[in-house]
């Protein structure tokens, strides 16, 4: 947990959400979850043209492997809605893939409950 | 730019290209053992991330139950644990404050149930965090976070303590300890998959 007191992070101290976000809205729910992974897509590994800094910052990040929007939130230690902005506009300039957690019907439910199960028994049992 | 990630190889999702990302939450009052619970089954160092209380476009209005706070961010905690080739697993730690509703409905949304951890001493603190999971229709067991001195009473008076239904499991664990974080957390799983059929 975060102490009330503690100081904010030096971005957000420094410069306004909507500065970085560039006035934009959030994006949808269902594009970018919690658990939503995330990754550089393959075309843009050269350095992108005109991204503002946290954008690039976050897509070096993206570039090494899948993460969940929420872990990139706690690694650069922006707000959340403010990461989910900026991870919009790379999806839209396709700098990004992103995998949203599928729809999950009653079968899929049992079968990814039997894989946590077992999971959890072989890792801990 | 243009250099290696900023991030270290431990730190990204293992089969991320074919893996589904699912979630559990694991709640509670303040300081009952929420972080402390879920770093010990996490395979990274939980991170921490900040939800603002408002969002962009929404009335500042909002914002009038929380005047005089000197924040309006709140944090949570969380974790991940890669089950299988084909899912991985994060862990939520959730605070169960009511004001923070709007993160509730983003951490509640998918989920697939919820660990509700309860010190023994102080029962009546996870009655809004109870409200809360059912409020959301989450399925959740009750995992009593057994801290050194602590008496456990014993499962009939707690069931009655916080009303829950007959069959809402109710496990003792060590938060501290990985075997016990994971036994607790195998039987919430097992539930849930009784609830599923």
């Amino acid at each position: 947990m975060t102490e009330p007191d503690k100081q904010e992070p030096e971005t957000a101290q420094l410069v306004r959400s909507y500065v970085i976000t560039n006035g934009r809205n959030l994006p949808g729910e269902d594009q970018f979850s919690l658990i939503t992974l995330v990754t550089a897509s393959a075309d843009h590994q050269q350095r992108p043209a005109r991204l503002s800094p946290e954008e690039q910052k976050l897509l070096e990040m993206c570039v090494g492997g899948y993460l969940s929007v929420a872990e990139i939130a706690g690694h650069t230690q922006l707000p959340l809605g403010v990461v989910k902005i900026l991870l919009a506009a790379l999806s839209e300039g396709g700098y990004l893939i992103t995998r949203p957690p599928v729809e999950r019907a009653p079968l899929a439910t049992m079968e990814i409950l039997e894989e946590v199960l077992n999971g959890l028994r072989t890792k801990f049992g | 730019m243009g250099s290696a990630p900023s991030l270290g190889e431990q730190a990204y999702v293992q089969q991320g290209e074919t893996q589904t990302a699912v979630k559990i939450l694991v709640v509670g009052h303040f300081a009952v053992g929420k972080t402390t619970f879920i770093g010990s089954i996490s395979e990274i160092t939980p991170l921490s991330t900040e939800e603002t209380m408002t969002r962009a476009g929404e009335s500042i209005d909002d914002l009038k139950g929380v005047q005089g706070k000197t924040t309006t961010t709140v944090a949570m905690d969380f974790g991940r644990l890669t089950v299988s080739e084909r899912i991985v697993l994060y862990l939520f730690g959730t605070p169960g404050q009511l004001r923070f509703v709007q993160m509730w409905e983003d951490m509640a949304r998918g989920a697939l149930g919820a660990l509700v951890l309860v010190d023994p001493e102080r029962l009546a603190d996870s009655f809004t965090v109870i409200d809360l999971i059912e409020q959301y229709g989450l399925d959740y067991a009750i995992a009593v976070n057994h801290f050194d001195g602590t008496s456990i009473r014993d499962e009939r008076a707690l069931r009655e303590a916080l009303d829950l239904l007959d069959d809402t499991p109710i496990v003792t664990c060590d938060a501290r300890d990985e075997r016990s974080s994971a036994a607790a957390l195998i039987t919430l799983v097992r539930y849930l998959q009784d609830r599923a059929r």
